[in-house]
């Protein structure tokens, strides 16, 4: 996965609140459509209006979106994700996030920040006015005075570019062992009739 | 020593390795598949040069791109075909237990691992599906996944997860007749926020969580995530334990003797401490039906549409301060993973019987599964549901997500007993109403969102 890298851009300021996965990706786009294609659907239900803030100009190219309260939330599809990394995000700020949406970020190297609603909506001024924001991991900070907080081991992976899945295959002896002894402790989880 | 949480108990007894930082890794007891999410994980490990690591621990089923006309038995359009012929061919030779077309296991996968006895209490089970915290009925420990971590557990066994904090939700109380499981979460949905809970674990509590069977209870944990959190619970007990004995995947003779003396430790005990705690009442509580765009809209059927969210109002094409009950609707939807069990639609059918969807309103009736199916055709519901005017139909997903096609028209106004009413969930510009299959069952008679106590 691509290293995470101080961030440099306007940044889109989304306000609504609620704003769920199935309005960020239509359910149609997560039958078929490639991955790689996923970002100029994004929205795609709120698109058709040319006042929409992602139609307008001064918001081409941004690679931050503030955001509402509860952004992300609802189904686990992970094609929201896909879409709007695929349209250039690599940070979400927002008051909350859906939980299913929060850990699929992580998993594509897409940095949610969680702030309060009054730091957010200071942030959201400053997106509206178009002003330029800079996003700096290494030092958790915002603009160089907007502190916030991220676990160690995610700002690790985000800043190496690391791979959940590689991390944890290098850890098969310790699931192997974890499972013998649970075959003693619960022979029931491993031995039933299967059809 | 304080006593500990069912949600503890659990926790504890699948982690693998701590990886610090409050993350932990963990053991998957139970994997559920469905064609949509399961075939992007499939192409992913095959991507990866990857194999299943324990495909006997995985279970899968058709659910979502299926078409629900009667006798289809395949996919809504060409897209969903190749979707699961894929899945099919993948499944078949990873050595899954696949439950296919024609089988009693095809259906909603959240209808269906509980049904097979796949799904038990204490286990760990995943599924890349939001509502997957459904199987927390049973006491287990269930939450929705994004494909990354889905090809994780088929290639591990394992998910990596940051352990949560703990709520209480208590229903204090016993319902009035007429009023259920879908109405007792939606109330506390109403209460808390649909951000209330996140963060958090929750497990239901209290008498008339007790009182619910094993169906209501599913349907209470189903809408967790809702609350805002990805898992919900209730602590097994006698109903839990009747529930599941002698299913199909359920552990029988000495193993049914270990795990039932296992389960029987897992309740919470007296004195466990949770972060935050919560109680409603439900002897006052009238059925519910959502108003906006978020299920935290809700509002008791016999109440007023608030001026809270004008956004909401404008899309939903309602006026503040107008009742709810008497809204002319479009169509009717009884079904998905919230509510398309065998007492759900027999309590649908006891509204129903005897009366005539008005002329109107399309209403369908879509099981949950090909097991729900069966069973309510020898009990005479599907007789029941079509003398009235209702379609019968195959099980799926089917109207409530939409992905096989089966949608709801633009500006249409469809009281769905599923679990979303997003802006466009179901369908482009369609407006949805959550309510339980009895207020569904009674406003497709009426032609309006009716309240079933006074039909």
């Amino acid at each position: 996965m691509e290293r995470f890298a101080t961030l440099r851009s306007v940044a889109i300021p989304f306000p609504q609140e609620n704003v769920d996965t199935d309005a960020i990706i239509r359910i149609e786009r997560c039958t078929g459509t490639p991955k790689e294609e996923l970002g100029r659907y994004a929205f795609e239900m709120a698109r058709s209006d040319p006042a929409f803030v992602l139609n307008q100009p001064r918001y081409r190219g941004a690679a931050i979106m503030v955001c509402g309260t509860f952004f992300g939330t609802g189904s686990s599809r992970e094609m929201a994700v896909w879409a709007l990394a695929g349209m250039g995000i690599r940070c979400l700020i927002a008051p909350s996030f859906g939980q299913i949406f929060f850990g699929n970020c992580l998993q594509n190297g897409v940095l949610a920040i969680t702030l309060s609603p009054a730091q957010v909506e200071a942030l959201m001024r400053r997106a509206e006015e178009g002003a330029p924001f800079t996003v700096d991991l290494e030092n958790q900070t915002i603009n160089g005075e907007v502190g916030f907080g991220i676990g160690a081991r995610a700002k690790r992976m985000l800043l190496e570019g690391l791979d959940e899945l590689g991390l944890t295959l290098a850890l098969e002896p310790k699931i192997a062992a974890f499972q013998a002894a649970d075959r003693v402790r619960r022979p029931w989880i491993y031995d039933f009739t299967r059809s | 020593m304080a006593g500990r949480t069912l949600f503890d108990k659990v926790w504890d007894a699948h982690v693998v390795e701590d990886l610090g930082d409050g993350v932990q890794l963990l053991h998957v007891d139970r994997h559920l598949m469905h064609e949509l999410s399961g075939v992007r994980g499939q192409k992913e490990i095959a991507a990866r040069g990857l194999k299943m690591r324990n495909p006997e621990l995985t279970l899968g089923t058709f659910d979502h791109v299926v078409s629900t006309v009667p006798g289809k038995r395949g996919g809504g359009n060409p897209g969903a075909e190749r979707i699961i012929e894929y899945f099919r061919d993948a499944s078949r030779k990873a050595g899954i237990a696949l439950h296919d077309f024609g089988d009693d296991g095809q259906g909603i996968v959240h209808v269906v691992g509980p049904e097979l006895g796949f799904t038990l209490p204490g286990v760990l089970l995943v599924c890349g599906d939001s509502h997957t915290c459904t199987h927390g009925a049973l006491g287990a420990l269930a939450w929705g996944i994004g494909t990354s971590e889905l090809t994780h557990v088929l290639a591990t066994q394992t998910i990596v997860q940051a352990k949560p904090k703990t709520m209480r939700a208590r229903f204090d109380g016993r319902c009035a007749k007429g009023v259920g499981a879908k109405d007792m979460i939606l109330a506390l949905i109403g209460k808390l926020g649909t951000a209330g809970g996140v963060g958090y674990a929750v497990e239901y509590a209290g008498e008339a969580i007790r009182a619910l069977d094993m169906e209501g209870r599913l349907t209470v944990c189903n809408l967790s995530i809702e609350l805002g959190a990805k898992v919900g619970m209730v602590a097994p007990d006698e109903k839990t334990f009747a529930y599941v004995e002698g299913r199909r995947y359920a552990p029988a003779g000495a193993n049914w003797t270990r795990a039932l003396e296992h389960w029987q430790s897992l309740p919470t005990e007296a004195g466990a401490k949770f972060d935050v705690e919560h109680a409603l009442d439900c002897g006052a509580l009238a059925p519910q039906v959502t108003w906006g765009t978020s299920p935290e809209d809700v509002v008791s059927v016999d109440g007023v549409v608030p001026d809270t969210k004008p956004a909401a109002l404008e899309y939903m094409a309602l006026a503040a301060g107008k009742r709810i009950a008497g809204t002319r609707i479009d169509r009717v939807f009884i079904g998905s993973c919230t509510n398309a069990r065998l007492p759900d639609l027999r309590s649908a059918a006891e509204v129903v019987k005897g009366h005539r969807v008005a002329p109107h309103v399309q209403a369908w009736v879509v099981p949950g599964s090909a097991r729900v199916k069966r069973e309510a055709e020898a009990e005479g519901l599907h007789e029941v549901f079509r003398a009235a005017g209702f379609e019968w139909r195959d099980p799926g997903c089917s109207m409530c997500v939409g992905a096989n096609g089966e949608l709801v028209e633009p500006e249409a106004r469809c009281v769905s007993t599923s679990n979303r009413n997003f802006a466009g969930r179901q369908g482009p510009r369609a407006r949805t109403h959550l309510a339980s299959p009895a207020t569904a069952a009674a406003s497709a008679i009426a032609g309006e969102i009716a309240d079933a106590r006074r039909l």
